[in-house]
């Protein structure tokens, strides 16, 4: 990125964050956390701070224009020292739903590649059209059906949230990341003290990894019709029977089937079942007990919208709510082939052209490396 | 503490306090050398670690877990309390692993069924009395179930590697899972021998009582038969590193995690950080540079001096990195592929 957009976006983001502390909540127990941050161009991650209070945070925005701030899910008694002396106490357990995991057949339309030897900008390709490298950057600029999907997978989230691990509604906050996805926080559980290998069983269980056929009522040897789950069943038990059976008429001769079928035909049932109910969440991030998250309330540097607290999920409109930015008019010189849509106003296609649009889509699209200041 | 009546001590004798048992009875040790009577203690106690040393679980006298006559009863704890003294004095931590497992084993059936008593009220509070205070677990009945909380399942099943243990196959509800007796029990039974096992480790060892040297000399004996075993490893790499080299040479992108498991896995084979730095050069954002940096904070040679492992096989199945062949032969983390116990 130029020198000129780099200062275009720390401008911008500076002026967002001057005038809208009040939707950056300093996190509970802050000096028990790790934060860090990045500028912008720079590969170094500046990580190991700890900070006292809002002041400091704020303090930490304002000294240095980061491009990214990010904060533990973790409480070390020690946040500032190296990993392995920090002395963790305890983490909040996160949730990470991308709407890049959800192989959703409307992603090749709206990703484009850029091209790391040549910056040529394409629709989604494996090759770059001018120069055939194959080192390709690939950005997604998503659109309703992605978060939409995104938004399914986490109302699936909290059902198992609430119901089968007894995790009660104050205790969950959704957040924006700001990007394609949401973040799912769950604070003050049982889980809190839960290591790495636990948690990654929580999170075969979330995504329905590893059921057996006995489990779900076909066993290995004399199977019979009276151990198969019911619709009216708690947890997965109730969720399979609704995927497998559809309704109640059908569930006698789908049995039936099913026990035909034989056993290793079941667990291909419930590998399948799994694509189709499990939770589509990161797994990896619910794993790693160490790891800093994007601070709620910050930017991201990948779309220049604020990772937002969603109060009702069903009506949050990220491309709206989360657009923060100004709307002082910038002229850019735009690559982007794929339209898209930002406080309710549609932007693009742009082919090579110099425009004139609001600070907002210009950061938009400078961030996603499609535009310079002109 | 949990007050112990005489049968209960008899079905979990490693809760009773071995000096202040002896003394209760009136006996010391050295007269577990000398006198015929106590000999036959001896010679339960001899048995009880012969069993547990090939593998079984050592039958007791008690009949319904209940001890008959008053004699019986004393022989069965003496015989647990001998047991200990005997393999303090071989020093042999085989014999420690294996009595400790099987006499955990032991005291799980009568866990179980203590706990599948549903006619007696007082065995139940019992067992999950000694699980509470044992393991900090607190199980609750609820009809034909104990429940405990998820949190306390999963610090005590990730360590099987049997699936039915994992979390999805079991009935979760409302932050509990939802167990039959005999899983209950089996939940804890390794932690059951961990807590049987620092019992000897951390008992005083004797010194030589006159006329035990005999059977202490044929347990040393016994014991370094089972002393095992050699390994042969054929080299050859395991499906899932080798998809890993197979996506890099494509030039397609590995995730993060994959290239944590091949670096790591490779390392844990001897290659040196020089070595594996070029399989990862077709990668769409490779940067030798950040490589190097990477591959040795893996190694251990530069940063927290942390070297770090290939991270298991059920790990790796929750990667999506995880290419199962028959080859893999049940192991439990891709560094065992190819190696075999003779």
């Amino acid at each position: 990125m130029n020198e000129i957009d780099i200062k275009f976006l720390e401008d911008s983001f500076k002026k967002y964050y001057f005038n809208h502390l009040e939707l950056i909540p300093t996190p509970q127990r802050t000096s028990e956390r790790e934060f860090g941050y990045q500028k912008f161009n720079s590969s170094f991650f500046n990580r190991h701070i700890s900070l006292k209070n809002d002041k400091e945070l704020h303090l930490l925005f304002m000294q240095n224009t980061p491009s990214d701030v990010y904060c533990s899910n973790a409480y070390y008694a020690f946040p500032n020292s190296p990993m392995n002396e920090k002395d963790w106490k305890e983490a909040d357990l996160i949730f990470d739903i991308d709407a890049k995991d959800l192989n959703l057949p409307c992603r090749t339309n709206h990703t484009v590649s850029i091209c790391n030897e040549c910056n040529e900008v394409t629709k989604n390709s494996n090759q770059c059209l001018k120069c055939n490298s194959s080192k390709l950057e690939k950005k997604s600029l998503p659109c309703k059906i992605c978060m939409d999907a995104s938004k399914v997978e986490v109302q699936k989230l909290i059902e198992v949230l609430n119901n089968d691990l007894g995790i009660e509604k104050e205790n969950i906050q959704i957040y924006f990341s700001g990007n394609e996805g949401f973040h799912v926080y769950v604070f003050n559980s049982q889980f809190q003290k839960l290591g790495s290998k636990e948690r990654s069983e929580l999170v075969d269980y979330i995504m329905f990894r590893g059921a057996i056929p006995e489990t779900f009522g076909m066993k290995k040897f004399k199977p019979n019709r009276s151990s198969f789950p019911d619709f009216n069943q708690k947890g997965w038990s109730g969720r399979f029977s609704k995927q497998v059976f559809g309704s109640k008429s059908k569930r006698s001769k789908i049995i039936s089937e099913l026990l035909d079928n034989g056993y290793s035909s079941f667990q291909k049932t419930l590998d399948g079942v799994s694509e189709q109910i499990g939770v589509k969440i990161d797994p990896n991030v619910t794993m790693d007990i160490h790891r800093i998250f994007r601070l709620p309330g910050s930017i991201n540097s990948k779309s220049g919208l604020t990772k937002l607290l969603c109060t009702d999920i069903t009506k949050f409109d990220p491309y709206n709510d989360a657009c923060f930015l100004n709307d002082e008019p910038v002229e850019v010189l735009a690559t982007c082939p794929i339209e898209f849509k930002l406080k309710n106003k549609k932007f693009g296609p742009f082919l090579n052209e110099k425009i004139t649009i609001p600070t907002y889509a210009a950061a938009y699209l400078i961030c996603k490396k499609l535009a310079t200041i002109a | 503490m949990l007050v112990l009546g005489q049968d209960e001590k008899a079905k979990y004798p490693f809760l009773a306090d071995a000096g202040e048992y002896l003394k209760d009875k009136g006996f010391s040790l050295t007269q577990f050398g000398s006198d015929p009577v106590l000999k036959l203690s001896v010679e339960k106690a001899l048995h009880r670690i012969k069993v547990a040393a090939a593998g079984e679980v050592y039958k007791s006298d008690l009949i319904d877990g209940q001890a008959s006559k008053d004699y019986v009863l004393e022989r069965e704890v003496f015989s647990f309390l001998l047991a200990i003294v005997l393999i303090k004095l071989t020093g042999m931590s085989t014999l420690v692993k294996r009595f400790a497992l099987a006499e955990a084993r032991r005291a799980e059936n009568y866990l179980e069924k203590d706990l599948g008593n549903a006619s007696n009220k007082s065995k139940i509070d019992l067992a999950t009395r000694i699980i509470y205070d044992l393991f900090n677990i607190e199980i609750v009945k609820e009809n034909d179930f104990f429940v405990i909380p998820v949190s306390d399942y999963l610090k005590h099943s990730v360590t099987f590697h049997e699936r039915e243990w994992k979390l999805i196959n079991r009935h979760v509800e409302n932050g509990k899972v939802f167990l039959t007796p005999d899983k209950t029990v089996r939940l804890i039974r390794k932690e059951l021998g961990n807590y049987i096992s620092s019992k000897i480790i951390n008992a005083p060892k004797p010194s030589m009582i006159p006329g035990l040297e005999k059977i202490v000399d044929e347990l040393i004996s016994i014991s370094k038969k089972l002393t095992p075993t050699y390994t042969i490893t054929t080299g050859e790499y395991p499906p899932c590193i080798k998809h890993a080299i197979d996506v890099l040479e494509k030039g397609e992108n590995l995730p993060h995690s994959g290239r944590f498991m091949l670096a790591t896995f490779l390392l844990s084979r001897g290659q040196t950080v020089q070595q594996i730095a070029p399989l990862f050069k077709n990668a769409p954002d490779y940067n030798p540079r950040v490589t190097l940096y990477q591959l040795n904070h893996l190694a251990g040679t530069s940063g927290s001096a942390t070297t770090y492992a290939c991270p298991s096989c059920e790990k790796l199945k929750t990667q999506d990195l995880c290419f199962i062949t028959k080859e893999c032969d049940n192991i439990i983390n891709p560094s065992q592929f190819g190696k075999k116990r003779k």
